[in-house]
């Protein structure tokens, strides 16, 4: 078999083991609609029932909290849209960061057409946003506060707490996108002082197409997709009973492991091994960082060619390069650390979990030095 | 998404490096948009007698310039002239539409190099 080193699991995982187990009654035996009441249907509703008790005691929820959904994209769209519709009366106005995923930065977008107002929050170098800026930021008609607890490109964790604090001092809704964070660190929404908190099951093991929306109890948001009245009738549609139980499995045996000590002193290694490469940076927090995520920059070379090199040699990796994307602009995370556009252009994600071995990251330490110097050496940019 | 042949100009690329002796130097894009393409030339009796390039960007930048020199190697000026994006873009059996200015590039890179041949004739 071809050599495979999947360094990309903050682009998605593999379904855990624990996933996989729960999933196997749900396929072909327990496999009835949840609203129906004969015993096929009432072991599925059961399924959904157990996986929502294990998702609320993962993140230190109460019943009735947790709600599941397509994604985090859907749990990001329903956060952000319900919470500017619910406070419109008190206003229109409602504050985010420059380090965002698309699934809240493209949302914000869309109720800024519809005449909300947003204030995005710049980022110093390492992706921490500013907490006296925040507070300054704050006005009479803030209805929302939305910051993700760590990003997804460069690793930073973001102080959620203390935003939360903030927040709630001065009676603002607050809604973070934990996507990256979930089943990588530990996430208590009490402590997080969080309103709202999106999930999404496939970055911790869980399947693709599942999500979660955490609540907090009294946050009454109005329904985001009508149907047939499930999930307390917000989130109308047949649930998806065979992606909740993989997500709550998946979610409560990734928690159960933490912290990732091991994944930690392997990311370490990697990135202490390739900083070594001349003129390299390390992007993002040093010290707040997921425990997965070694993020860099190689001047001189592009992105998409680092990755297609690296492909090449089994190696599955991520960059913010315009090329690896549609667009012709670099990552909006990467400039908003302030990155020069033709630094930005040379970054790599390498995103590990715990199914990486030390031979793993022995094997990019021995080839990524050889891919930037072949890169560089065809590079005009260039000059030893 | 690149075709096998784009795969074998990035991955093997032909002419790479710089020619001391250079007449026609041409270079195009620019950093901040992720793509620069910087084309040499010996000119001798209106031919192309050698070409090598360097080229910072997307494997499709390297490609289309390993593909374009190749194209215009031992051809003459008029020839060199008439090389247009899509030949080098059909030469490497397509690109995915969001590269096809990777193959724009490369023909305006020969073009500058030849305009840079040019204008060094017209100076001595």
């Amino acid at each position: 078999m071809k050599k495979l080193v999947y360094l990309d699991n903050a682009a998605t995982t593999k379904i855990s083991n624990a996933a996989r187990e729960a999933v196997l009654p749900y396929l072909s035996e327990s496999y009835g609609n949840p609203s129906s009441i004969y015993s096929i249907g009432r072991e599925a509703k059961k399924a959904v029932e157990n996986a929502r008790a294990v998702v609320v005691e993962a993140i230190g929820a109460t019943p009735g909290e947790v709600y599941f959904t397509s994604g985090g994209t859907e749990s990001d769209n329903w956060a952000i849209k319900s919470a500017a519709l619910y406070g419109k009366n008190k206003g229109k106005h409602i504050i985010s960061t420059a380090i965002e995923h698309p699934a809240v930065i493209n949302t914000l977008k869309s109720l800024e057409k519809n005449g909300y107002k947003v204030t995005i929050l710049g980022v110093n170098q390492h992706g921490q946003i500013d907490l006296n800026e925040l507070r300054d930021a704050i006005r009479n008609d803030t209805v929302l506060i939305t910051v993700m607890t760590a990003n997804n490109e460069i690793g930073t964790i973001l102080p959620i707490a203390e935003i939360g604090a903030i927040a709630r001092e001065r009676g603002v809704l607050f809604h973070t996108d934990a996507v990256q964070a979930a089943g990588h660190i530990p996430l208590s929404v009490s402590d997080m002082n969080v309103d709202m908190m999106s999930l999404s099951g496939h970055k911790f093991g869980g399947m693709k197409g599942t999500g979660v929306l955490y609540v907090k109890k009294g946050v009454r948001l109005p329904p985001f997709i009508h149907g047939g009245g499930q999930e307390r009738s917000l989130r109308s549609g047949t649930e998806n009973v065979i992606g909740i139980a993989a997500l709550a499995a998946a979610l409560s045996d990734a928690a159960s492991r933490l912290p990732l000590t091991d994944v930690v002193r392997k990311r370490d290694r990697l990135i202490a091994g390739l900083l070594k490469i001349p003129r390299s940076h390390l992007t993002g927090d040093p010290v707040n960082r997921l425990p997965g995520i070694a993020s860099f920059t190689f001047e001189c070379v592009e992105g998409e060619s680092v990755l297609l090199l690296l492909d090449g040699c089994g190696v599955c990796a991520s960059s913010g390069s315009a090329c690896s994307s549609a667009s012709l602009d670099p990552s909006h995370v990467l400039l908003a650390i302030g990155l020069p556009h033709e630094i930005a252009h040379g970054s790599l994600r390498l995103s590990l979990s715990e199914d990486n071995t030390d031979e793993d990251i022995d094997y990019v330490l021995e080839k990524l030095p050889g891919i930037i110097a072949k890169l560089r050496d065809m590079s005009p940019l260039w000059h030893e | 998404m690149y075709s096998d042949k784009v795969m074998d100009h990035f991955t093997n690329p032909r002419n790479v490096g710089e020619l001391v002796n250079a007449n026609g130097i041409g270079e195009v894009g620019n950093a901040k948009c992720g793509d620069i393409m910087k084309i040499y030339m010996k000119i001798e009796n209106d031919t192309i007698s050698d070409i090598r390039f360097k080229t910072f960007g997307c494997g499709a930048a390297v490609a289309t310039s390993s593909m374009a020199t190749e194209m215009v190697k031992g051809k003459t000026i008029q020839e060199a002239l008439d090389l247009t994006n899509k030949a080098v873009a059909e030469a490497l059996e397509g690109l995915p539409p969001e590269k096809l200015h990777c193959s724009v590039l490369a023909e305006e890179g020969i073009k500058a190099a030849i305009d840079y041949y040019y204008k060094r004739q017209d100076v001595q």
